[in-house]
C-alpha cells in the first residue's frame, strides 16, 4: 500500500475502517490463559479441554454465527478429525503432531465440502435435519468400522512423538499439551478473525442478515455458504484431532449428538457472531459443568435448561450481549441528553 | 435508442391463476418508464419476471437482444440488472455503511476477498459513503438498519441497489412509505444518474409517476392494458375507467 | 415363509403406529407453525409418566389412563404453547431449537427428581397380553393390538382433518397463514388447539410404546431423531404422509434390526439423506 488515505470523519465510515484493528482488552485473554497455566499446574488437563472446547466453539461461530448455517451435526467434522488422527497414529501411518493435525483439518473440510455442497441447498427444518443425520450417519459408520476405528470401544493408547522431537508430551503433567494447544488455538484464532473482518466475512454476514437480498446484489450464495462451511469444518477438525493427542484416544463421543448439542449451547451462551463468544461461553460452561455436574448432575441439567430457555426467550446475545446492554445503558447513565 | 430489455409475449401461470399474460414490453436506454395498474395487477411479478427470481410459463425475456429468459438471478444482476424491493429487503443488524459496502464490494469483486480486512478497501468505502452522500444518508452511516425510521430505510433499499450500477433499473414502490418531504430525494437520485440507464418504476403515487415518466404502461390482471406518453395515458378513458371502477370497490 | 414376512410386517407396523401416534401432532404443528419443536419427544415422555403413575397410584384401567394421559399433557402443553411457545413464533429457527433444548433437559431433569431416573414398566392388562391366531400366523396381541388402534386413530385424524370445519381451518392455515387470517380464523386458538392435541396424541403414543421403547427420563432424546426423521420424510403438515412414513421406517427399522443387527440403523441415515436431498420438502409435503 502507498501513503496511507486520510482518516475518516464519518463514524459509520470510522467504524468499519477501524474494526479490524487489535483493541486493548483483546490480549487479556490470552494473558489469562498463560496465567492459568502458572497458576493451576494440577489442573492443566482441564485447561486443555477447556482451549479444544474453545477452538471447536469459534469453529461453529464461523458457520453459525457468522453465516447463519443452523447446524445440529457440527461434532461430525470435530470426530472426524479426531478419528483421523487416531487412526493415522494407532495403524503406525503417521502420528507427528502438528502435520496430523492439517491432516486432520483436510479430512474434516473434505466432509464438511462433500456434505455442504448438498445440504447447503436446503435451509431449516430440512437442513438442521440433514446435518443431524450426517452426524449420526458417520457416528454409525465409526461404530461399525471395527477394524479401523475400534467401534464402540474407540481407540486407546495412541503415542504422539515428542512436538519438534523436543518436547514429550506426559499424559499426567499436561504441561506440553497445553501450551501446544495454546499455540494452535492462537493461531486458528488469527485466522478465523482475519476471515470475518474480511469483505468475505461482511458478505457471509450478509447471507446471515437477508439470503435473498444477498442474491439480488449478484452474490454466489450457495458458494460462499460452502466455502464457509468447509473452513469451519477445517477448524472442528483442527479442534477434535487436539482432542486426540491430547487424550490419547478416540471414542464415539467425538461424533455424537451431546457433543453437538454441547457446543451450541456454549456458543449461544456466550454470543454467537462476536468472535469472543467462544471463549466466554466456554469459560462460563466448563467451569460450572466442572463444579456442579458430578455433583448435582440433575440440578445442573435442570439450570443448563432453563438458562437455555431464557436465553432464547430474553438475551439471544448471550453473556456478552448482555455485557453491550449493561454498557450502552450506563453509557446512557453518564450522559444524559 | 437501443432497447435494453425486452419481453416477447411472456406469460406467468400459477396453476390454473395467469399472473401474468402475453407481456410484450421495451425498456430503451435512457427511458424514465413507469408501470402501474390497479392492485394485484401482477406489476410485481413482472418484476420478478424480469429478475429472474420467478421464470415464466413461455414467452422470453431479452437483455440488449440476449436471451436470458432462463438466466440465474445472480447473472442477470452481473450483467447489470438491478432492484428494488416493495418490501425493504435489508441486512437490519448491520450498519447503513455496511448494507451499501456489501452490494459494492460485489459488484466490483472484492467480496471474495478473504485475507485482508474489510476496512482496508478504501475504494468500495469511498464509493459507499459518496452514494450515501447523494441519498442523503451520511450522517446515518454508523446507525443499524433496526434502528432506522423507515423512511431513512426506504433510502437504503435504493442505496444498495445504485451500489450495483445498474444499466437497467426496476423501481418497485421506492416511495413508498417515504414521507412526502423526503419522496424527491429519491427522485433527485433518480435524476442523477446517467442518462443512459434505463428506469422502470413500479409506483401508486400518480403525481410522483406522472412527474417522474417520459412513458407508461398500464398492467391489469397481468395484462398489458395501455401504454402512451403521459399526457395519452392521463387523456385515455379506458384507463380512467379502470381506476375509477377500482377505487369504487375500494 | 409367510409366517416369517406377516411376523416382520406386523412387528414393524406395530413399531410404525407407535411412532404415527407420538410424530403426528410434531408434523402438524410444524407445517402449519414451522416450530423447530424438538421438545415433542418431551411431552410424549410426559404423557407417559402420566398414563405409568395414574395406573400405579390412583388404580385406574389401562384406557382411563391414556385419557387421563392424553387430557393432562394436551393441557400442560397448551399453557406452554401460550405463554411461551407464542413468542418465539417469529424467531429464527435457532431461537426455536435452543428454546426446546431447554424444554427437554427441563424436562429430563424434572422427571428424574420427581419420579427417578429408572426405567417405569407399563402394565399392560391382562386382555392384551399373549398371542393372538390370525389363521397364518400366532402373533402378540399387543402388536395386534397396537396397529388396530394406530389405523384407527389415522382414520379418526383423517375425517377430522378433511370432514370438519377445525379441520379444513388448519388445512388452510397450513397452505397459507396470512390468506387464512384475513379469511377471520382465530390463528391464535387454533395454534393452541393444534399443539394441546397434538402433545396429547404423543402421551398417548409414549404410553402404548412405552412396552418396546421403555420409559425413562432419557425417552426425550434418545428417540427424538426418529421423530424427527418420520416427520421429515413423511412431510411438514400431511398426516397421510406421516402415516405412510412411520409404517416405512417402522417395517424398515424391524427387519433391518434383524437381519443387519449391525449397521441396520445407518441404513435409515442413508435413505433419510437421499430422500431429503431428492425431496427437500418430504414424500408428501408441498414444495415450498
Amino acid at each position: 500500500m502507498s501513503a496511507p488515505a486520510p482518516a475518516y470523519e464519518n463514524p459509520g465510515a470510522q467504524a468499519l475502517t477501524g474494526r479490524h484493528r487489535l483493541r486493548l482488552w483483546e490480549p487479556l485473554p490470552w494473558l489469562l490463559a498463560l496465567a492459568f497455566y502458572f497458576l493451576f499446574p494440577r489442573h492443566l488437563g482441564f485447561g486443555t479441554e477447556l482451549l479444544i472446547t474453545v477452538l471447536f466453539a469459534l469453529s461453529l461461530d464461523l458457520a453459525l454465527g457468522y453465516a447463519g448455517i443452523v447446524t445440529l451435526g457440527h461434532a461430525a467434522f470435530f470426530g472426524a478429525g479426531a478419528y483421523t488422527v487416531g487412526m493415522l497414529a494407532h495403524h503406525g501411518i503417521w502420528n507427528e503432531p502438528i502435520t496430523s493435525l492439517f491432516a486432520a483439518a483436510a479430512v474434516a473440510a473434505a466432509i464438511g465440502f462433500a456434505s455442504g455442497l448438498v445440504l447447503l441447498r436446503t435451509t431449516g427444518l430440512t437442513l438442521l435435519m440433514l446435518t443431524l443425520c450426517t452426524m449420526a450417519l458417520l457416528e454409525e459408520a465409526a461404530n461399525l468400522g471395527h477394524d479401523w476405528t475400534g467401534g464402540f470401544d474407540g481407540l486407546t493408547g495412541i503415542t504422539i512423538p515428542p512436538l519438534f522431537g523436543l518436547f514429550e508430551f506426559n499424559p499426567l503433567f499436561p504441561k506440553v499439551q497445553y501450551l501446544y494447544i495454546l499455540g494452535v488455538l492462537l493461531v486458528c484464532f488469527v485466522f478465523v478473525r482475519t476471515l470475518v473482518y474480511s469483505p468475505f466475512g461482511q458478505s457471509l454476514t450478509g447471507i446471515r442478515e437477508n439470503t435473498l437480498r444477498m442474491h439480488a446484489v449478484g452474490a454466489p450464495v450457495r458458494t460462499r455458504l460452502i466455502v464457509c462451511y468447509t473452513i469451519s469444518a477445517a477448524v472442528a477438525g483442527v479442534a477434535g484431532g487436539l482432542w486426540a493427542q491430547a487424550n490419547a484416544y478416540v471414542n464415539l463421543s467425538t461424533l455424537g449428538l451431546d457433543r453437538a448439542a454441547t457446543v451450541l449451547i456454549i456458543l449461544v451462551l456466550g454470543g454467537y457472531g462476536r468472535l469472543y463468544g467462544a471463549f466466554v461461553g466456554a469459560v462460563a460452561y466448563m467451569v460450572l459443568a466442572h463444579f456442579l455436574s458430578k455433583l448435582y448432575p440433575t440440578a445442573w441439567q435442570l439450570g443448563l435448561g432453563l438458562m437455555l430457555v431464557i436465553i432464547a426467550l430474553f438475551f439471544r446475545g448471550g453473556i456478552l450481549g448482555m455485557g453491550d446492554v449493561i454498557t450502552n445503558w450506563l453509557r446512557k447513565l453518564r450522559a444524559p441528553s | 435508442m437501443t432497447t435494453l430489455l425486452e419481453t416477447r409475449s411472456v406469460s406467468k401461470n400459477f396453476g390454473a391463476l395467469a399472473a401474468s399474460t402475453d407481456i410484450n414490453f421495451k425498456l430503451e436506454s435512457g427511458a424514465r418508464h413507469a408501470l402501474i395498474g390497479p392492485n394485484g395487477a401482477g406489476k410485481t411479478t413482472f418484476i420478478n419476471l424480469l429478475t429472474g427470481v420467478l421464470l415464466p410459463s413461455s414467452g422470453t425475456v431479452l437483455l440488449k437482444g440476449r436471451d436470458i429468459t432462463t438466466m440465474e438471478q445472480a447473472q442477470r444482476v452481473k450483467l447489470g440488472i438491478a432492484r428494488t424491493f416493495q418490501i425493504n429487503r435489508l441486512f437490519r443488524g448491520l450498519s447503513v455503511l455496511e448494507n451499501v459496502y456489501i452490494s459494492i464490494a460485489e459488484r466490483v469483486g472484492a467480496a471474495s476477498q478473504m485475507l485482508a480486512p474489510a476496512g482496508t478497501r478504501r475504494d468500495v468505502i469511498d464509493e459507499a459513503m459518496a452514494l450515501l452522500e447523494t441519498l442523503k444518508l451520511a450522517n446515518d452511516a454508523h446507525r443499524t438498519i433496526a434502528g432506522l425510521p423507515y423512511g431513512r430505510q426506504r433510502l437504503v433499499e435504493l442505496a444498495i441497489t445504485l451500489g450495483q450500477k445498474p444499466e437497467v433499473l426496476l423501481l418497485d414502490e421506492p416511495a413508498a412509505g417515504v414521507p412526502s418531504a423526503e419522496s424527491h430525494i429519491i427522485l433527485d437520485a433518480i435524476d442523477a444518474l446517467p442518462k443512459s440507464i434505463g428506469v422502470l418504476i413500479i409506483d401508486h403515487d400518480m403525481d410522483l409517476v406522472f412527474r417522474f415518466a417520459q412513458r407508461i404502461t398500464v398492467l391489469v390482471r397481468g395484462a398489458i392494458f395501455a401504454e402512451g406518453t403521459p399526457k395519452e395515458i392521463g387523456a385515455n378513458p379506458d384507463v380512467r375507467a379502470v381506476y375509477l371502477g377500482q377505487a369504487a370497490h375500494v | 415363509m409367510i409366517e416369517n414376512i406377516a411376523s416382520m410386517l406386523l412387528g414393524g407396523m406395530a413399531a410404525g403406529m407407535v411412532l404415527f401416534i407420538v410424530s403426528v401432532g410434531l408434523s402438524v404443528t410444524m407445517g402449519l407453525m414451522g416450530f423447530v419443536n424438538l421438545a415433542h419427544g418431551a411431552f410424549a415422555m410426559l404423557g407417559g409418566y402420566i398414563i405409568v403413575l395414574s395406573m400405579r397410584h390412583w388404580g385406574v384401567g389401562f384406557a382411563a389412563a391414556l385419557a387421563i394421559g392424553f387430557v393432562l399433557t394436551a393441557a400442560i402443553s397448551m399453557v406452554f404453547e401460550r405463554l411461551l411457545y407464542s413468542r418465539l413464533y417469529k424467531a429464527g429457527e435457532l431461537d426455536q431449537v435452543l428454546f426446546t433444548i431447554g424444554l427437554v433437559f427441563m424436562f429430563i431433569a424434572g422427571l428424574t427428581v420427581v419420579v427417578g431416573p429408572e426405567n417405569q414398566p407399563v402394565p399392560i392388562p391382562a386382555e392384551l397380553r399373549g398371542q393372538l391366531n390370525l389363521g397364518i400366523v400366532q402373533y402378540r396381541t399387543y402388536s395386534i393390538f397396537l396397529i388396530v388402534v394406530g389405523i384407527v386413530i389415522a382414520v379418526g385424524l383423517w375425517l377430522g382433518f378433511e370432514r370438519t370445519r377445525f379441520g379444513a381451518q388448519i388445512r388452510a392455515a397450513v397452505d397459507n397463514r396470512r390468506m387464512a387470517e384475513s379469511l377471520g380464523i382465530n390463528i391464535d386458538r387454533l395454534f393452541a388447539i393444534t399443539f394441546g392435541f397434538g402433545s396429547g396424541m404423543a402421551a398417548i403414543g409414549g404410553g402404548l410404546g412405552a412396552e418396546f421403547l421403555g420409559l425413562d427420563p432419557q425417552y426425550a432424546l434418545k428417540y427424538l431423531v426418529f421423530f424427527l426423521i418420520v416427520v421429515s420424510v413423511g412431510g411438514l403438515g400431511s398426516i397421510f404422509g406421516v402415516f405412510w412414513a412411520s409404517i416405512i421406517i417402522g417395517v424398515l427399522d424391524f427387519v433391518l434390526k434383524k437381519y443387519v443387527p449391525q449397521g441396520g440403523t445407518l441404513f435409515i441415515y442413508v435413505l433419510t439423506i437421499m430422500l431429503l436431498l431428492w425431496r427437500p420438502q418430504g414424500l408428501f409435503g408441498k414444495p415450498q
